[in-house]
């Protein structure tokens, strides 16, 4: 056990010394006592909880040696797709019927959306040998492109209490949006430190000739990660419009700047390979508390945006300095 | 020629140099003197320090103590920069040239000659660096690209580069690991050269049948010491191997005798496709078959297909490859390495770093690497399940690592390729293809590896070694093919086989 915690210790060092170093910042006497409050703490929590989402598939991606700039996109349309079936259903004019939706059913299918946007960038990566920064960046404007025509530019909203409390109730006390992610964040931990999958993901990223030759199915595994990446970016965009209310074809522009940067934040390595889940989780933490606290402090938003960035390099630097490597 | 013996004048000496890593002292009061106009030899097992002390030479990273003389100064070099200012130049193992740049813009890489607009002056740069191509031997046009080069034509731009700044002491890492017997007689031109240009050159090298043809001085390292020093015509190749591994050369090899048991595998007329040049091909109509208990040697230059053939074989080129093969009496053919591993096929490949492991992964994970689904069931993994794996192949194969969840980034080469045999026995594989699985590591390491191959034949595997040096090929091998351009030119028995017939069905028969 003891070993466990020092294992921890030296790996998420540098990532838990940044989130401290934040919170600490943050910490004026002004803000301390809002930023301390149970309702704060938990609002960050549920702020980060669509970037959380995104985060974990985009780690698995990474891992794996690839990236996904489609995640925003793909969140977008998922999200629309569900709204949109939810408030009116979809019309099937061969049957000269018209299908409505369940919540349980529309969910399904904002899920199925995510996952086959995903599958597709996969199939286009391993058949067409595609790159994925190209694959997916051309993803990112076909899938907003569909949310657009899919909504016809307007929001979609007024879906009903029994969809919106998964992103305004609560369970326990706490939020619905950070249980939804804390599973998943649990799930995904497991898959990548205990599954065949999540040894296959560290191997291909680490060295793609050396897992070939030794039998694995590179076509296979990274069709998986890149629907799995698809999938939760489809519950990212439920939790979203959930939360809202409401559907827009311009959300999630730009959500794969930042999950990539929670991501990079978190260790691990843009090159394949090396990092983990828990390591991005924190990377969403140090993110939203940074916001947040930039909001309480009354920094103006232009500045907040500097200094992310900032904080995206310092995590970075800290990182390769921490680490023995040449 | 060079001046004789002491009388040549001492250029570098490194007194007492000291350096530890995290866990092990590399270095231990190692000294060196190198005189000018000499090559001087280093040799020592991998591990033995060779590598950090010319790092430090090269100013890639500082020593803990001693100290650095360059004629009759100290120095103390804080980057490579500084080094090579001072006139040192490394030509690494892997070349550091850019392939899609030209010899000329490799040669003057970051001090490219300028014209007065401050654009670089391109006409001039081509005629310098076709100058000192000139004088290193090489025929060929300076504004072509270096891919175009072949290994060893690479060393000689990487030579010319060095000259170009100034170098007057040049250190060679194993520079004839990679290339074939006639490019190792053009660097053996190339460094007789320059020692008339009295520049003073460190080799390092395992090949001691180098020793007379161009060493004038050698140092043997062990355990990060220098443990001698002498020149080269004073000692014997049995002495110098004692001096290495304190220990002697008949040892080295052993081969049980074996009774040759029933096919376990043939190939016929396999072929591989050139994938960019269409009718032509690396593998050109092999066929060969394999027994249990058997050590099938494939002897070979660079590039004469022998790696392709393996791959072929393996499954790893199903669009490009044709032939048949018979596994046990059944006819196979394998259209991925998922198929060949599960019929009881392992192919331990070239280049450990390349194809062999996920160096940023552990020993644990490396080991179980091939074999995953059996190390739990529904794709969960049983952690215990695979660390009972790989602690049982680090015990039986004498892996030195600090764990099994090391990663194996930090190992030794030798390790590494243990680590590297432990997957593919893990795959409890049949047939067991080793392509130079003794390159580059040290010889405690060769010589578990050749002890180890021997065991497995006797328990029954059929071994295909593949390998570019003849002793080990003619000591290890029951049988012994020959592969020249892509095609098998001849077969041998053990006892039929010597270097000299085996050398003669290896060169490319050069078309009139």
């Amino acid at each position: 056990m003891n070993s466990k915690l020092k294992e921890f210790l030296a790996r998420f060092q540098s990532v838990a010394a940044l989130l401290l170093m934040v919170i600490a910042l943050i910490l004026t006497p002004q803000v301390s006592g809002t930023f301390l409050s149970e309702e704060n703490l938990l609002n960050v929590l549920r702020q980060i909880s669509v970037n959380v989402c995104l985060s974990i598939g985009m780690t698995l991606v990474i891992l794996s040696g690839g990236i996904d700039l489609s995640v925003g996109s793909v969140l977008a349309f998922s999200g629309a797709v569900a709204a949109g079936l939810l408030k009116s259903g979809v019309a099937l004019p061969f049957f000269g019927v018209q299908v409505q939706f369940t919540v349980f059913g529309a969910i399904i299918a904002g899920l199925l959306v995510g996952t086959g946007l995903g599958w597709f960038n996969g199939l286009v990566i391993t058949r067409f040998r595609v790159p994925p920064f190209v694959a997916t960046l051309g993803m990112l404007s076909i899938a907003r492109g569909l949310t657009q025509l899919w909504t016809q530019g307007i929001p979609i909203t007024g879906l009903g209490p029994e969809f919106g409390s998964i992103g305004t109730g609560h369970l326990l006390g706490i939020p619905m949006p950070v249980c939804i992610s804390a599973v998943l964040v649990g799930v995904f931990i497991l898959v990548t430190r205990k599954t065949r999958l999540g040894r296959y993901l560290y191997a291909v990223g680490g060295n793609e000739r050396a897992a070939q030759l030794s039998g694995l199915n590179l076509r296979r595994i990274k069709v998986t990660v890149y629907a799995l990446s698809g999938a939760l970016a489809g519950a990212a965009g439920l939790l979203l419009t959930a939360r809202l209310d409401s559907a827009t074809p311009n959300a999630g522009i730009g959500y794969e700047l930042d999950s990539i940067a929670a991501v990079v934040i978190g260790g691990t390595s843009l090159s394949g390979g090396r990092g983990s889940v828990l390591g991005s989780v924190l990377g969403c933490l140090i993110i939203g508390v940074l916001n947040n606290g930039l909001v309480l402090l009354e920094v103006s938003p232009f500045w907040q945006q500097v200094i992310k960035g900032f904080v995206i390099l310092a995590a970075v630097a800290l990182d390769k300095a921490s680490s023995k490597e040449e | 020629m060079s001046t004789s013996g002491t009388e040549a004048e001492v250029i570098l000496e490194a007194r007492g140099i000291s350096k530890s890593f995290p866990g092990i002292k590399a270095l231990d009061e190692a000294s060196l003197t190198v005189r000018r106009g000499r090559l001087h030899a280093l040799l020592g097992e991998n591990g033995a320090g060779k590598s950090t002390l010319m790092n430090i030479l090269a100013g890639v990273f500082p020593p803990d103590s001693g100290e650095i003389w360059l004629e009759g100064d100290p120095v103390s070099f804080r980057n490579p920069r500084e080094a090579r200012e001072a006139g040192i130049a490394i030509i690494f193992q892997e070349l550091n040239l850019i392939s899609h740049l030209s010899i000329a813009q490799n040669i003057f890489l970051g001090r490219e000659p300028l014209m007065r607009s401050g654009l670089i002056d391109d006409a001039r740069m081509n005629r310098e660096a076709s100058e000192w191509l000139r004088r290193l031997k090489l025929e060929v046009d300076p504004s072509s690209p270096v891919s175009n080069l072949r290994v060893g034509q690479q060393q000689v731009i990487e030579a010319a580069k060095a000259l170009s700044m100034q170098a007057r002491i040049i250190i060679m890492d194993e520079p004839t690991s990679a290339i074939t017997a006639q490019e190792v007689a053009v660097l053996f031109d190339l460094i007789r050269q320059l020692k008339r240009e009295g520049v003073a050159i460190i080799y390092i090298t395992h090949k001691l049948d180098e020793l007379p043809i161009i060493a004038d001085d050698f140092t043997v390292m062990r355990d990060g010491c220098c443990v001698g020093s002498r020149a080269a015509q004073a000692a014997t190749h049995d002495e110098i191997v004692r001096m290495m591994v304190g220990r002697d050369l008949s040892e080295m090899y052993a081969r049980s005798p074996t009774q040759p048991r029933e096919e376990i595998l043939r190939a016929e007329g396999l072929r591989l496709r050139h994938p960019k040049r269409t009718g032509d091909f690396l593998v050109k109509d092999v066929s060969f078959h394999l027994r249990r208990g058997e050590v099938l040697g494939i002897f070979g230059l660079m590039g004469a297909g022998r790696t392709e053939l393996l791959e072929t074989l393996f499954g790893l080129h199903p669009k490009r490859s044709s032939g048949s093969i018979v596994m046990e009496g059944n006819p196979v053919w394998f259209r991925s390495p998922r198929e060949a591993i599960d019929a009881g096929v392992a192919l331990a490949p070239e280049d450990r770093k390349h194809g062999g492991l996920v160096l940023s992964l552990g020993v644990a994970a490396n080991t179980s690497l091939a074999c995953l689904s059996q190390m739990g069931r529904l794709g969960f993994l049983n952690a215990r399940h695979e660390a009972t794996l790989a602690d049982g192949y680090v015990k039986r194969l004498r892996i030195k690592t600090p764990s099994i969840n090391q990663f194996t980034r930090n190992l030794s080469g030798g390790n590494q390729q243990k680590v590297v045999l432990a997957k593919w026995l893990a795959t409890q594989p049949k047939v067991l293809l080793l392509d130079e699985p003794t390159r580059g590591i040290d010889i405690n390491a060769k010589k578990e590896i050749y002890t180890l191959m021997d065991e497995l034949a006797a328990a029954g595997l059929g071994v295909v070694f593949v390998s570019s040096e003849l002793p080990e090929i003619l000591a290890v091998s029951d049988r012994i093919l020959v592969m020249s351009e892509g095609r098998k030119t001849a077969e041998f028995e053990r006892a039929d086989a010597n270097e000299e017939n085996l050398m003669k069905a290896a060169l490319p028969q050069t078309p009139l």
